[in-house]
């Protein structure tokens, strides 16, 4: 008698770093939200602090990072390393932005899942979404 | 049992598992029916109050600012900010949080957002739940944000202790429409945005609206009780800049000046009853629907299509049908089903 209809597949697009537009973030926030998923949606400007502390507070099955300042190997580790200290393992988390094929490997040591640069069809984001939730 | 265990982390203050019972309140009756047994009992301390008014009017931002005065006083608050579900899609996105920004890591605040999932009104289903759930882990504050459409002033004035209405500048044909009705939804105005021209010709209209309506409404008011609530308080009206905090102190003295109102004169009991009264009706209606969908369900239950069949064959009339599966309804109630 559980309404499965009710679980929705919730998500929080946050933009890290100090570069100034969101306008990929914010495509992407809008193709989740008309895929069916409950997008939250936090602005530019995200220390890792604010972004983990948005985890906790709107418990999400994913969460997006978005990043183009190329500021993605101080950022993640500390994302990775407040998640881990908030004992956070069930987010799916994927980064979106310019990131450099050498540096994937060690970003999904850190347990960056997926990698969606610019360009990738919306679509597959979502599918990729549907495909890996962890709970 | 895993209810059980976030419970347990929940009473000695771990964030997380607030967030957990949270989302479980969100997704399902059985887990908010057992989430309500375990901290119903707890709660009954958190001040309740809501924030209405149309979309853009500066809600988000109005939060933001009573968030960080609630913190400076040494206070906890919880914030439950709603935004609608597309109806196309059955997603949402929701950006109240943008607003927020000063106040994310504050241990002492804690901000959800909510999609209101097609519920009619300002609030989703699940709000009272929130509200259940952020009194029990001890805020002193739970501040509601609604969906800024349509008539959400009035459920949101069933739940809250205080609700502010907020207007902007240049919304005189709004105020117009609001006519009659108004003065049993609001506690108290702000008039956002006060930088804008016309913020005191907004005020005067609305003081003017509050003339009319004070003499009219006494005596035929909707909501129970609430008649005698308004004999003695006329909502004030108060400028504000969100943006920039001005009137914002004021609006907190006039805030604890209806929490005063509220705490001294029995008006307590009638918002309670009100409050209560709501709540149990939606349970109930939701208990019900439940039960509903599962005997129409032909996988669920298969001789609804024999019944069906017997309508559309004209052996049987809609009523008739309706009567033999409402008595079922009531028995798996019975049964616990
Ligand atoms: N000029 C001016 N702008 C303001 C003021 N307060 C808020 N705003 C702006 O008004 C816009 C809307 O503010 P929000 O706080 O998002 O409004 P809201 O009512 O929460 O909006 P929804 O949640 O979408 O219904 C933002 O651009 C704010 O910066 C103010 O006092 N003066
Ligand atoms: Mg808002």
């Amino acid at each position: 008698m559980e309404m499965s209809e009710q679980r929705k597949i919730r998500v929080v697009v946050a933009k890290p770093g100090l570069d100034g537009h969101d306008r990929g973030a914010k495509v992407v926030a809008r193709a989740l939200r008309d895929a069916g998923m409950e997008v939250i949606y936090t602005g530019l400007h995200q220390t890792p602090r604010q972004i983990v502390e948005t985890v906790i507070q709107e418990d999400p099955d994913v969460l997006c990072l978005s990043i183009l300042s190329g500021a993605h190997n101080a950022i993640f580790p500390r994302i990775m390393e407040l998640m881990g200290e908030n004992e956070i393992d069930d987010v799916l988390i994927l980064a979106g932005g310019v990131i450099p094929e050498a540096d994937r490997a060690e970003l999904k040591d850190l347990g960056l899942e997926g990698f969606h640069g610019p360009g990738t069809p919306l679509k597959e984001i979502v599918d990729y979404i549907r495909n890996h939730l962890k709970r | 049992m895993e209810i059980q265990a976030l419970v347990d982390k929940f009473k000695v203050g771990n964030r997380r598992a607030l967030s957990r019972l949270i989302s479980l309140a969100e997704n399902g009756f059985k887990d908010a029916r057992l989430i309500s047994k375990e901290l119903f009992p707890l709660t009954g301390n958190a001040y309740i109050l809501g924030i209405t008014g149309a979309p853009g009017t500066g809600k988000s931002t109005l939060t933001n600012k009573l968030v960080q005065l609630i913190v400076e006083n040494g206070e906890r608050v919880g914030v439950i900010a709603i935004d609608p579900t597309s109806p196309f899609s059955g997603g949402a996105l929701l950006g109240d949080r943008i607003r927020m920004k000063d106040n994310y890591t504050n241990q002492n605040v804690f901000i959800r957002s909510m999609a209101n999932r097609g519920r009619l009104g300002g609030m989703a289903r699940a709000t009272k739940d929130v509200i259940t759930i952020m009194d029990a882990f001890g805020f002193d504050y739970i501040i509601i944000e609604t969906v800024g459409v349509g008539q959400s002033e009035v459920d949101v004035y069933g739940t809250a202790h205080t609700t502010l209405v907020l207007v902007v500048p240049g919304m005189g044909d709004d105020i117009q429409a609001f006519k009659a009705g108004i003065m049993e939804t609001s506690d108290l105005f702000v008039v956002n945005k006060m930088d804008l021209d016309g913020a005191n010709k907004m005020v005067m209209e609305i003081e003017s609206m509050l003339d009319l309506n004070q003499k009219v409404e006494v005596s035929r008011s909707k909501y129970e009780n609430s008649a005698m609530e308004q004999q003695s308080w006329r909502p004030p009206v108060q400028k504000v800049n969100a943006r920039r905090g001005n009137g914002i102190p004021a609006l907190w003295e006039q805030i604890m000046s209806h929490r005063h109102h509220v705490e001294s004169k029995g008006v307590l009991e009638c918002k309670q009853l009100n409050r209560f009264k709501n709540e149990l009706l939606d349970i109930l209606e939701e208990r019900f629907k439940l039960q509903i969908d599962q005997i129409l369900d032909p996988k669920e239950n298969p001789s609804i299509l024999e019944d069906i069949r017997a309508i559309t064959e004209r052996k049987a009339n809609p009523y008739s049908i309706a009567e033999k599966l409402g008595k079922r309804v009531i028995e798996s109630l019975e049964n616990g089903a």
